[in-house]
């Protein structure tokens, strides 16, 4: 079996203390900020070249996502589903597995959460909803371990596989909304039924932002333990940083890559649950929005690392948020917004060849002169 | 096309303070098939690249049909006719065989007038020993079809002066008999000359004029091969067995540890079967595994780590039937030591402590991970095994190869040690490293544990082992206690003719 080098570059060594170790972190801060720095600037130009103003363009972004109170509810509710999609990228990653087909879990979730919530209509929530929130996962589960499954037994390149899957799943989702499991009454966009008042998800009490942010958060915190302070996740790292040598330990590596991969799966059907559940009410084309793709710059941004993962969701979520405005304001196209993430997203994956080239985060290197 | 001599006068290649090369003089005749016999770093490969000029000689010189030629890279050899036919192919398998004959040539104009080309091969291929179907894609000849073709290209190219190296290793026997008797029919004919590198002395007996035999970069004997038996070449590649003093051994044998029993299973290639019955290792002795790379032994590795499945048999440890698990690994204490430690033992990119932590992180059966005591245990072990790093922090890559074989061997070799299995341990180390990794060995097997030590360096073998097995072509083709072990029929044994 062999690994691609950019996902042996996930499983790095533990910074340490000390001088040496806060050398070590800086490195895994400073290098993504200074790669979003680059992101902004080459889009900076870009802007120049349309005749529009970046400071223009960065402002009215910090008004329409942070600014104001009503912004930050508009940014917060774009992040749930970021978050989970995030986890679904870097739960995979620590195995050296680059799955980028998220978007097709968050997809069959949901049309599998609004179909169990048209079933289960008239239900009592209690019921209803944990059985939604499960078949979702379920379903999610299944997708991104099947990209797993065909991964360790067959070979199968699981980033081409996850996005190719994607595809079927959008397909089937549009499938199934426009044909089976159209609710008649849904004309110009065609949905399933939409679902019962009382099996809508609300907000978080105080908040104006629905539940799925504050899942997200646990579900980072969960994976955050699960990979740094359990022996599973330290049995996937080894796995994923050498799978000969987790072999030769007599490490499951079939059993890690397949689990990892279901257990990012399950996160993003649960996304896929809550914008059905909480945002939608009910399962349609919105649900291929895309917070699978822009779940994979968060992964990258974050360096695959869960707790990092919030900052840098609630960040993207905040440009997400602000392309409404943007369009309006500046007469740009609201893909503007996707132009700057893909400056990002270059200048990160740019970024990942220079880790260990600078002296002054690689402590061994500081003896000799 | 005539055959073209060649002559090498005292050749010798340092790198660094190591001499690969010493002082190599060979003389190959027009038309003759000579055959280049040694141990795996015996100066073979060295040889061959200085005179193909992959390598500029540190001092020597070189004669091409009696005349003084200076070699400076790859082209000046070709352009004197000299070619060379690699051990794994170097044709293109989506072109066909006229398509990569084409290509191959320095000249191609940018329009190729395929139609005059074909009438050119079609006329080529008449006046060779052998054909091959000019319209047929490289990827459907099988692998004797593709060495052929590798030879035609060379001949197609003008060169008269053929550089084999191990060209049978892909090849079955049938086929090898058959791509050798060829080339030793265009030698008889006087149209090239050939140097092949070999392991194998039934090749050289059946094929070549003349041997010559290096052992530690120094010419040490040869000529020709009618005036040597197969013992004389053992005896040669060998050399006159200065082996060192055995290290001192205590305790007894006890139980056997380690059984095999009719385990069959696929190499590499896919091409030849592994099959090794009735292996036994017993508490307190160490059995070695001779015999020249590529005949089975990285196999048996992957077979033991459970790496490699087997098509059958049945590997036991300690009497009970073992399949490679972590959980089956821990109860019976089995340690593995792989080759290129780095490479096949360590994550290069976690930190010596994690690295150190592989194979005790979960042994309380525990679900959270103690970070703490995965520290000071690799403090510990660090002082124990004097592994020189920065910090326990650093990531094993940034340490020297000996630095991360004393990590991996202060992670296998500390707590109970029942059932120790290792391949090449000291490979490319220096000697203070590989003596004292040496002496933990040696520890281990004094101290009641079973070891199994598969090594292409037959000294090692010598001083380490208490019984030495030598696998040929997959197969386990002799054994004996190492003391009354005769070095002469271990190296009969290695090259492939019992």
């Amino acid at each position: 079996m062999t690994l691609s080098s950019t996902a042996e570059r996930t499983t790095t060594a533990r910074p340490g203390l000390g001088l040496a170790g806060l050398a070590r972190r800086s490195e895994a801060v400073l290098l993504p900020i200074g790669a979003l720095l680059v992101g902004f600037a080459l889009f900076s130009l870009f802007l120049l070249v349309q005749g529009k103003s970046p400071t223009d363009f960065f402002a009215l972004v910090y008004r329409a996502g942070f600014g104001t109170a009503f912004s930050w509810e508009n940014t917060l509710s774009r992040t749930a589903p970021l978050l989970l999609a995030a986890l679904c990228v870097a739960l995979p990653a620590r195995l050296g597995l680059v799955v980028i087909g998220g978007e097709g879990a968050i997809v069959l979730g949901g049309v599998g959460a609004g179909y169990a919530g048209v079933l289960l209509s008239g239900t009592s929530a209690f019921i209803a909803l944990p059985i939604m929130l499960l078949i979702a996962m379920g379903i999610g589960a299944l997708w991104i371990g099947a990209v797993g499954a065909l991964r360790h037994y067959r070979g199968v390149n699981e980033t081409i596989a996850s996005l190719l899957m994607a595809y079927i799943a959008i397909a089937l989702m549009n499938h199934l909304v426009e044909g089976p499991l159209r609710d008649p009454a849904s004309l110009n966009k065609p949905s399933t039924a939409p679902l019962d008042e009382a099996l809508r998800v609300g907000n978080v009490p105080g908040w104006d932002v629905h539940w799925g942010l504050a899942f997200g958060v646990i579900a980072c915190l969960l994976m955050w333990v699960l990979i740094e302070k359990t022996t599973w996740g330290f049995a996937a790292q080894i796995a994923g940083g050498n799978a000969r040598a987790a072999q030769v330990q007599g490490l499951p590596v079939g059993k890690l890559i397949i689990g990892f991969a279901a257990l990012g799966g399950a996160l993003a059907g649960l996304a896929g649950f809550f914008e059905v559940a909480a945002v939608h009410g009910s399962a349609n084309g919105s649900l291929a929005s895309g917070y699978g793709y822009t779940g994979i710059l968060i992964a990258f941004l974050a360096r695959h690392n869960p707790l990092a993962i919030i900052p840098v969701a609630v960040l993207l979520a905040g440009f997400e948020a602000s392309s409404g405005l943007v369009q309006r304001r500046m007469d740009l196209p609201d893909a503007t917004v996707l132009v700057l993430q893909g400056f990002v997203f270059v200048a990160i994956l740019m970024s990942e060849t220079l880790y260990g080239r600078f002296k002054i985060f690689t402590p061994e290197r500081w003896r000799s002169a | 096309m005539t055959a073209i001599g060649v002559e090498t006068l005292g050749m010798t290649m340092r790198f660094g303070a190591f001499t690969a090369l010493d002082n190599c003089s060979i003389k190959i005749a027009p038309g003759s098939f000579h055959a280049l016999l040694g141990e795996n770093g015996a100066g073979k490969s060295t040889l061959v690249k200085c005179m193909m000029g992959f390598y500029q000689a540190t001092a020597g010189q070189m004669l091409v049909d009696g005349r003084e030629a200076r070699i400076t890279d790859p082209k000046a050899a070709h352009a004197r006719g000299l070619g060379m036919v690699y051990q794994h192919f170097t044709l293109v398998p989506s072109l066909t065989v006229a398509e990569n004959l084409v290509i191959s040539r320095e000249d191609v104009p940018n329009v190729i007038d395929w139609r005059a080309e074909r009438l050119e091969l079609q006329a080529f291929m008449a006046g060779m020993p052998f054909q091959l179907p000019l319209d047929q894609p490289v990827r459907t000849l099988a692998a004797g079809e593709k060495q052929k073709l590798e030879i035609l290209k060379q001949l197609y190219l003008g060169r008269r002066f053929l550089i084999l190296d191990e060209p049978t290793s892909v090849l079955t026997p049938d086929e090898a008999d058959e791509v050798l008797s060829h080339m030793r029919r265009l030698c008889q004919e006087g149209a090239i000359s050939v140097l092949m590198i070999t392991h194998k002395f039934r090749e050289v007996t059946a094929y070549a004029d003349e041997v010559s035999v290096l052992r530690r970069g120094k010419l040490v004997g040869g000529g020709k091969v009618a005036d040597l038996s197969h013992d004389d070449m053992a005896a040669l590649m060998m050399g006159d067995a200065q082996l060192a003093r055995p290290a001192d051994r205590s305790g007894t044998r006890g139980a056997p540890v380690l059984e095999l029993d009719g385990i069959r299973a696929v190499d590499r290639t896919g091409l030849k079967d592994i099959e090794v019955d009735g292996l036994r290792v017993h508490a307190g002795e160490i059995v070695g595994v001779a015999g020249i790379s590529g005949n089975g032994q990285s196999e048996l590795m992957e077979i033991l780590t459970g790496q490699r499945p087997c098509q059958s048999g049945e590997i036991r440890v300690n009497g009970r039937a073992y399949t490679a698990s972590r959980t089956e690994a821990q109860s019976h204490n089995i340690r593995f030591l792989p080759e290129e430690p780095l490479f096949n033992a360590c994550a290069p990119r976690m930190s010596v402590s994690d690295n150190i932590g592989f194979r005790s992180f979960d042994t309380d059966g525990g679900f959270w991970l103690s970070r703490r005591k995965m520290r000071a245990r690799a403090e510990t072990l660090v002082r124990q095994f004097k592994v020189k790093t920065t910090t326990i922090d650093a990531p094993i890559s940034a340490l020297s190869g000996g630095n991360v074989q004393r990590a991996v061997l202060a992670r296998e070799l500390s707590g109970e040690v029942d059932l120790l299995i290792i391949s090449n341990p000291c490979f490319g180390l220096d000697f203070s490293a590989v003596s004292e990794i040496r002496a933990r060995i040696m520890t281990a097997r004094n101290e009641g544990a079973a070891v199994l030590i598969m090594s292409e360096d037959l000294d090692e073998i010598m001083e380490l082992t208490d019984r030495v097995l030598v696998m040929s072509e997959g197969r386990v083709t002799y054994e004996a206690t190492t003391a009354e072990a005769d070095i002469a029929s271990i190296g009969h044994h290695m090259g492939g003719h019992a």
